[in-house]
């Protein structure tokens, strides 16, 4: 199995920690990663802009590092669902529907491809706000939403319940947007931040010590609003509860 | 070229590929057409449901739900009131009618709903300008839900069909419900087997 | 024409905190309304599907079903108008109403009346318009437009309310009592009832095989306009139309369901020919229907029943109010529609989403909501209509990490410049982020850098 890890630009640029606790985690469950050096972005923040043209050099680049690989992980469901969904300006090659085809989200590449459930080696002893991002719960279909009846799932929770001592708090709005939507949060800055405030004002009354998310661009919008708002709530990608990292 | 011309050009040009009409089941199945589900239905959208006078004096129980009630306007024979409604002259003579009351044609297990027309009603505003309304209904005539209530003639041949479920209403004022918005103050069913000839 | 800058009305609404917490409360207490009406029915999926697929066979056979409905409609006795604009349905309407030396006009609910700004075109001629749903009716006297397709005056507390109504029908300022409220309208309206010389009444559904009209209210005020007045009128969008009678099994249930959360509207009433001796007529509006009809991406919009379930599940319209997108149609459903109307003045709209897809999810005729809002976005961009300052943003962007070395050199300057710069300067009015939100600490090194320090270059 030839894996590639995709590492989204504001990943590599503001949180390198959870690119590197992707990759030892994804090393724990026994898999050989390759990191394609000259990769960079995968073309959302144009493309959801209206400028999908623009996001055509940027689209090619991601395809010429990752083609070839069985399995591209990354750890963002915007990025991904971007990748699955929208990466449709430039020709669609086989070689570029495969790359598409073949690009995963890290829970659903754990919890569908490897079907790991156990990590023995992590601990977190907290209660954990579990927020996942609109692209990975209604784009990637990872978990139940609430304005649909269906018997409940969720893969980011099949995971970190698999690890010891956690505790999960129940806010009022689980499924909620938190208002980042990319450029939304500076194009339309108040009602990001409004919502943004309101997310983590939720989790917080819920009793939430740290929330988790597989979205560390919801989270990176979170922490800053909670942070200006002066919470005692703290912020982690998941990917670093399940390999091991405490807060 | 006529607008309607110039519209239904455009409508047939721009028409996408033609979608297939599909078949609409009846959605019957486990459901019952009891006056109890009717009843729980239409209490639930805030319509009353009284019992029908051991003695069948339904004048006697009019003036017992309506004691303050001084104009009465009914449109069935089975009820006397005291503003005929042959002799309007026009549908807005029925402003001071306090209790209209009128027979519905079925009602409908799912909603709650009742069934008239303007055969019903006579004087279709009787229904609107009435500060309350009384119906009379079959209790042998309910059915299931919307689907089969559709199926009924009247929707071809009436002028004015109205399904009719509980009194007016609004939540337009910071969501609080009020009944009695526009139209009738209060909606009361009163389950009475349609006379035998 | 100036493009309506939502971020800047949302700002406005959300300094409003009483009201601003209020409308989010409420709207989103209708979506769960309509999450219990969803789970309560095992059919539900099964009905969106046949709404959907009813709705996408009429607009494609739309000509047909249209022809079937007028000959219907006039077989009744009805008189049939076509509109192609809102300034025809306008003239129509009003020489219609000054041929009848119509004074008073009451009139129920329609979004598509408030499309063709009606009011103010009759109000100039000399005509009294009294709106009678209590929402539209509380907008008009406070002279602003409706902000909710359903609840149109959501957004006001029964203080302003009380505000209103006694700056305008006499009732007692100090007294906001929401049953007092509405008695006081109610008595107020009735008399106009009486009056009017016509009613007019919009169309939730138009049945092409019958002629029939259908109208859902909680209030019983279309009834009102119709059963009084000797000449009544319905205003009708050709979208609006459905095959048969049967079919209203299907969407007279999802209609509330959706929208308010109860299985039906307190009054369903279908209007099929005029009562003796009085004159009706319909009034068939395009007003760019027709158009939208043959956009390949957007023509599944014509499908929306205007249940405005898309509106209380938008996390952005809840916390923005329905007045800051400028438009009549607003929400979701707004930003897919109205740059059909005019590309330029709501071309900021389809970015006012975060394209969480929510709205899709709840959709009664499964509309792809947040699929056309982002291809929207596409068509805004193509046309030259986005802000210079996003495009140029978005052209450098594009530039930059489509080269793998001019992206590295960003990103290490970038974190530089983010340790080494002072706060005023990073926390300055232009950088918008900053206003309400930390900005990420600086990574001491990058992804890639801990990589080839760590792991080397080797693939």
């Amino acid at each position: 199995m030839k894996v590639a890890l995709f590492v989204p630009c504001y990943i590599d640029a503001f949180f390198p920690e959870v690119g590197v606790a992707s990759l030892e985690l994804l090393e724990r469950l026994g898999v050989e990663v390759a990191y394609p050096l000259d990769q960079t972005c995968c073309g959302q923040p144009m493309a959801n802009s209206g400028c999908e043209e623009d996001a055509a050099g940027t689209e090619a680049l991601f395809v010429e590092n990752f083609a070839g690989y069985d399995y591209v992980v990354g750890p963002s469901g915007s990025c991904v669902h971007h990748v699955r969904d929208h990466l449709t300006a430039i020709p669609q090659t086989d070689r570029v529907l495969a790359v598409r085809r073949n690009t995963y989200e890290l829970v659903e590449f754990i919890h569908d491809v490897l079907k790991v459930r156990e990590f023995p080696w992590a601990e977190f002893p907290h209660r954990v706000g579990l927020h996942v991002g609109c692209a990975t719960l209604r784009g990637l279909r990872e978990a139940s939403i609430s304005e649909v009846k269906q018997a409940p799932f969720s893969k980011p929770l099949a995971l970190l319940s698999a690890v010891k001592g956690i505790q999960f708090v129940e806010p009022k709005r689980p499924d909620e947007c938190c208002g980042f939507g990319g450029t939304f949060s500076v194009f339309e800055e108040p009602v990001s931040a409004r919502m943004g405030q309101d997310k983590v004002n939720d989790h917080a009354s819920a009793g939430a010590e740290v929330i988790v998310s597989p979205d560390m661009s919801c989270l990176m919008h979170q922490k800053g609003v909670a942070e200006r708002l002066g919470l005692d709530v703290r912020f982690m990608h998941i990917a670093e509860v399940l390999n091991g990292a405490r807060p | 070229m006529s607008t309607r011309d110039e519209i239904l050009t455009r409508v047939r040009k721009n028409q996408p590929a033609a979608r297939p009409l599909p078949e609409v089941p009846l959605f019957d199945a486990g459901r019952d057409a009891s006056l109890a589900t009717f009843a729980s239905s239409l209490m639930r959208m805030g319509g009353k449901l009284v019992d029908a006078p051991g003695d069948s004096d339904l004048d006697a129980l009019v003036a017992r739900l309506y004691p303050e009630a001084k104009v009465i306007a009914s449109a069935t024979p089975e009820v006397s009131g005291n503003r005929p409604l042959g002799q309007l002259q026009r549908p807005a003579d029925l402003e001071d009618v306090d209790v209209g009351i009128v027979r519905a044609v079925f009602g409908v297990a799912e909603t709650g709903s009742v069934y008239l027309s303007e055969h019903e009603y006579q004087v279709n505003a009787l229904g609107f300008l009435s500060q309350h309304l009384l119906v009379l209904l079959d209790p042998a005539a309910v059915v299931v839900n919307m689907h089969h209530a559709y199926r009924h003639p009247g929707f071809r041949t009436a002028r004015y069909a109205v399904f009719m479920t509980g009194p007016s209403a609004t939540a337009d004022i910071e969501g609080i419900l009020i009944h009695g918005a526009q139209g009738i103050r209060s909606l009361t069913i009163v389950p009475v087997p349609l006379p035998t000839r | 024409m100036k493009r309506i800058d939502h971020a800047e009305a949302s700002s406005k609404f959300i300094e409003a905190t009483d009201h601003a917490e209020f409308h989010d409360r409420r709207l989103w207490d209708l979506r769960k309304k309509r999450d219990r009406e969803s789970e309560s029915l095992p059919e539900w999926q099964e009905l969106r599907g046949l709404a959907s697929a009813i709705k996408e066979h009429t607009l494609t056979h739309l000509a047909d079903y249209l022809e079937q409905f007028e000959a219907a409609a006039q077989a009744n006795g009805i008189v049939v108008h076509w509109a192609r604009d809102a300034a025809e349905h306008n003239q129509i309407v009003h020489e219609l109403l000054a041929a009848h030396g119509v004074k008073t006009l009451v009139k129920a609910k329609s979004m598509l009346t408030e499309e063709c700004d009606l009011r103010p075109f009759l109000e100039n001629r000399g005509i009294l318009v009294v709106e009678t749903d209590l929402g539209e009716r509380i907008q008009q006297l406070d002279d602003e437009p409706p902000s909710h397709i359903v609840v149109p005056a959501v957004h006001k507390l029964r203080t302003d309310v009380a505000e209103v109504f006694g700056r305008t029908i006499g009732t007692d300022p100090t007294n906001s009592d929401v049953h007092y409220l509405a008695e006081s309208q109610r008595q107020n309206t009735r008399p106009h009832f009486v009056g009017a010389e016509a009613g007019m009444i919009g169309a939730n559904f138009a049945v092409a095989e019958t002629g029939t009209v259908v109208v859902c209210t909680n209030e019983g005020n279309a009834d009102l306009s119709m059963h009084l007045p000797k000449l009544t009128i319905a205003s009708i969008g050709i979208e609006k139309l459905i095959p048969r009678i049967e079919h209203l099994g299907v969407f007279i249930r999802m209609l509330s369901r959706n929208a308010l959360g109860s299985p039906i509207t307190q009054i369903t009433s279908h209007f099929r020919a005029p009562r003796p001796g009085t004159e009706m007529h319909y009034v068939l509006v395009d007003n760019g229907r027709s158009e939208r009809l043959g956009m390949e991406d957007f023509w599944y919009s014509l499908k929306c029943i205007r249940c405005g379930a898309c509106m209380n599940t938008c996390p952005v319209y809840r916390r923005s109010g329905g007045l800051s997108y400028g438009a009549t149609y607003s929400g979701p459903i707004g930003v897919i529609i109205d740059p059909t109307f005019n590309l330029r003045k709501y071309s900021n709209l389809p970015f006012a989403s975060t394209l969480n897809g929510s709205c899709t999810n709840v959709c009664p005729v499964k509309i792809n909501i947040h699929e056309q809002i982002y291809k929207w976005r596409q068509v805004i961009a193509e046309r030259h209509q986005l802000p210079m300052v996003k495009r140029e943003a978005m052209r450098m962007a594009g530039k930059v990490l489509a080269s793998p070395k001019m992206y590295r050199l960003a990103v290490e300057a970038a974190a530089a410049g983010i340790s080494h710069l002072p706060r005023t300067l990073i926390y300055n009015p232009f950088n918008a982020w900053g206003k309400q939100r930390e900005v990420p600490g600086a990574a001491k090194q990058t992804f890639r850098q801990w990589y080839v320090a760590n792991r080397g270059t080797k693939q």
